[in-house]
């Protein structure tokens, strides 16, 4: 029993869209990862001959050292700090009344809507009022500001999910504030914890506009070295680091899925 | 007054009989109120509960029955009042330190945890040591028909493993009161009906003093020793399953507990406990108590359960009425009677299958008579309760 064409023809067409739009997904890195194996010094697609001496470039770059670690630094810093400040206000805006609530959540939620660059450049300004304009404490608030959001997004979402009965039977059952929160409430909110770190650290490693304003020679994170290497030079190293930074950020996302399972750090499956 | 249920045991003149009263107390509330911003979850409320009660909040949602059991649990404060545990105040007491053992409709099972960490939870959390958990919790896993299911998750059990989980915790920290909230509700009906049985058998065993909370009247009627039902944060009537039928306090309880139909009557007159109404063509007698405050002469609803009509002749009947739809139940036949003369609404009679089986088709004029039995009447219109 044939289906009617126009049936057919509609099941292609979503099919294809759905190709299609996973193709705009991934045809970008695919392309980037492809050139970076290239072996002339050109940023060209596809390449003649294959090699891996961009990795070599890309890997002994001095600027691009420094830049992972202090991006590394930044991250592991600004990422706990974030986690930190973000679980705590998530938890009191989940469980508590009072006046003002909203406008602390909407303040708290306003680097979503404040452009990176306007964060960076205004702690600039009040940085270098205090003469801290070249010290990595800088970097570090102002990614703490910008991934702020995130973490308190995803705590919040799991609170909202956490069932308070189970809190209250551990409370009848004996168990004071503090062993409440240790035994039930925190484990429980894991996945919310884990899931905002990452993003908390996936973002801060790949900030860029405002690290542009807040970073110094000295201070500079991995995306800025590489701006700074891109106004210079246009050679395959540019692909070869991206590919690099593609797979620490790949490891990050596969070792997270080994210890919790993605669905769950995502926030799309139920956390229990 | 309704606010304030009389106790008997209590009111008893001899100290004697009193102090021995205040020594079976398990839980005592005293004039508890409650608020939510301006609306009253709680509106003074008294209760005693004996030791190894079992005590039954019963009401429609939103009558305060789970406010008055969390301010039992202390996971609520009141706002006036005082709550009393074995004789002692805990109004300021944590919910950690008051020995209650609660069940939630959901069982709210530590999802992270397996059956026997669970379990173990309460004895942990209060210091006792390693051996004696593990021989308490195998003894209450036993008792619950759990052993071998020690490593279980919680999500892997079935809804009726999850509920003895969930009472196996709650008891095995041999609470002083342990808390029911709607336990049964999540469960299928014959598995409810088993849980019921299991449930008031265990708590019988143990005497441990319960204060159960639920919707369903027919669950509370089967399990309690007696029932609180309650209304827009009220206490209505605290009274055992059998006089809350045949003797409701007010018009909210009798139509809250088992059926009836309301028919318009006269109050004739007071003589001592009793009132004489006039309904129909016949006169009735019923407690005085409910008509606190009605004239002579005034208006009054009759209320009426369904066994307590009769057929009669239509020479003695004290009602004519037209059957509107009758429905065989195989024991008994429940008929739909119109009483033009006495009620606005069809009036529901109950009959045996033997006496309704000379009965002609819907349409028959029949006459109705009404029993003397527990009888009971209210003012009329009064504020809908």
């Amino acid at each position: 029993m044939a289906r009617p064409l126009s049936h057919r023809v509609m099941s292609f067409a979503g099919r294809a869209l759905v190709v299609a739009i996973l193709g705009f997904i991934i045809l970008p890195a695919f392309v980037v990862a492809v050139a970076s194996f290239n072996e002339k010094a050109l940023l060209s697609f596809p390449p003649q001959q294959l090699s891996l001496r961009w990795f070599y470039n890309a890997i002994n770059y001095k600027d691009f050292q420094s830049g992972f670690y202090n991006g590394l630094i930044v991250m592991l810093a600004s990422s706990f700090l974030a986690l930190f400040v973000g679980a705590a206000f998530a938890y009191v805006i989940d469980r508590y009344e009072f006046r003002g609530k909203n406008v602390i959540e909407g303040l708290l939620l306003a680097p979503l809507v404040v452009p990176h660059f306007t964060v960076g450049l205004g702690m600039l300004i009040l940085a270098a009022q205090i003469g801290a304009a070249r010290t990595f404490s800088l970097v570090i608030v102002c990614h703490v500001v910008l991934v702020l959001p995130f973490v308190l997004r995803s705590v919040y979402i799991s609170l909202r999910n956490l069932d308070q009965r189970l809190e209250l039977a551990a409370a009848s059952l004996g168990a004071k504030p503090g062993r409440v929160l240790a035994t039930v409430t925190l484990p429980l909110l894991m996945p919310g914890l884990v899931s905002g770190w990452l993003f908390a650290a996936i973002l801060s490693f790949n900030e860029f506009t405002a690290s542009l304003f807040v970073t110094v020679q000295r201070t500079q994170t991995l995306p800025v070295a590489m701006y700074n290497y891109v106004r210079e030079y246009a050679d395959p190293t540019m692909a070869a680091i991206s590919v690099i930074f593609i797979v620490v950020t790949a490891t990050l996302l596969a070792l997270a899925n080994s210890f919790l399972g993605l669905g769950k750090v995502l926030n799309v499956e139920q956390a229990r | 007054m309704l606010s304030r249920p009389a106790d008997r045991a209590a009111e008893a003149p001899a100290d004697v009989a009193r102090d021995e009263a205040v020594r079976q107390e398990a839980v005592r509330l005293d004039g508890v109120s409650k608020r939510f911003g301006t609306s009253v979850a709680l509106d003074q409320a008294w209760l005693k509960i004996g030791r190894g009660e079992f005590m039954t909040l019963l009401g429609p949602s939103g009558c305060g029955k789970t406010t008055l059991l969390n301010l039992v649990a202390g996971f609520l404060g009141p706002d006036e009042g005082e709550i009393f545990i074995d004789n002692a105040l805990v109004t300021d007491v944590p919910a950690y330190a008051r020995k209650t053992g609660i069940v939630f409709q959901n069982y709210a099972l530590f999802p992270h945890m397996n059956v026997a960490t669970n379990v173990a939870y309460g004895l942990k959390a209060r210091g006792v040591a390693k051996e004696d958990i593990r021989t308490r919790v195998a003894e209450v896993l036993a008792m619950m028909k759990l052993t071998g299911f020690e490593d279980r998750r919680p999500r892997q059990l079935s809804g009726g493993q999850q509920q003895r989980v969930a009472l196996a915790r709650a008891l095995v920290i041999q609470p002083k009161v342990l808390l029911l909230d709607e336990p049964f509700s999540a469960l299928d009906k014959n598995l409810r009906a088993s849980m019921q049985v299991e449930v008031k058998e265990i708590q019988r065993r143990l005497g441990v003093t319960t204060i159960f909370v639920t919707h369903d009247q027919s669950e509370a009627l089967s399990l309690s020793d007696r029932i609180a039902v309650m209304s827009g944060g009220r206490i209505c009537q605290i009274d055992t399953p059998e006089r809350l039928y045949r003797k409701p306090a007010d018009r909210f309880v009798a139509s809250f507990i088992g059926e009836g139909s309301l028919l318009k009557g006269k109050l004739v007159r007071l003589e001592g406990d009793s009132a004489i109404i006039a309904v129909g063509s016949a006169t009735v007698t019923v407690p005085a108590k409910p008509l606190d405050g009605v004239e002579p002469g005034s208006q009054v609803d009759l209320f009426i359960r369904p066994e307590h009509f009769h057929l009669s002749n239509p020479a003695e009947a004290a009602l004519d009425g037209i059957v509107a739809a009758s429905i065989y139940q195989g024991d008994h036949v429940d008929l739909y009677i119109d009483v033009p003369q006495a009620s606005a609404a069809r009036i529901h009679m109950r009959l045996s299958a033997r006496e309704a089986a000379g009965l002609a088709g819907n349409g028959t004029k029949i006459g109705i008579g009404i029993g003397s039995e527990d009888l009971v009447a209210f003012p009329e219109n009064r504020s809908q309760t």
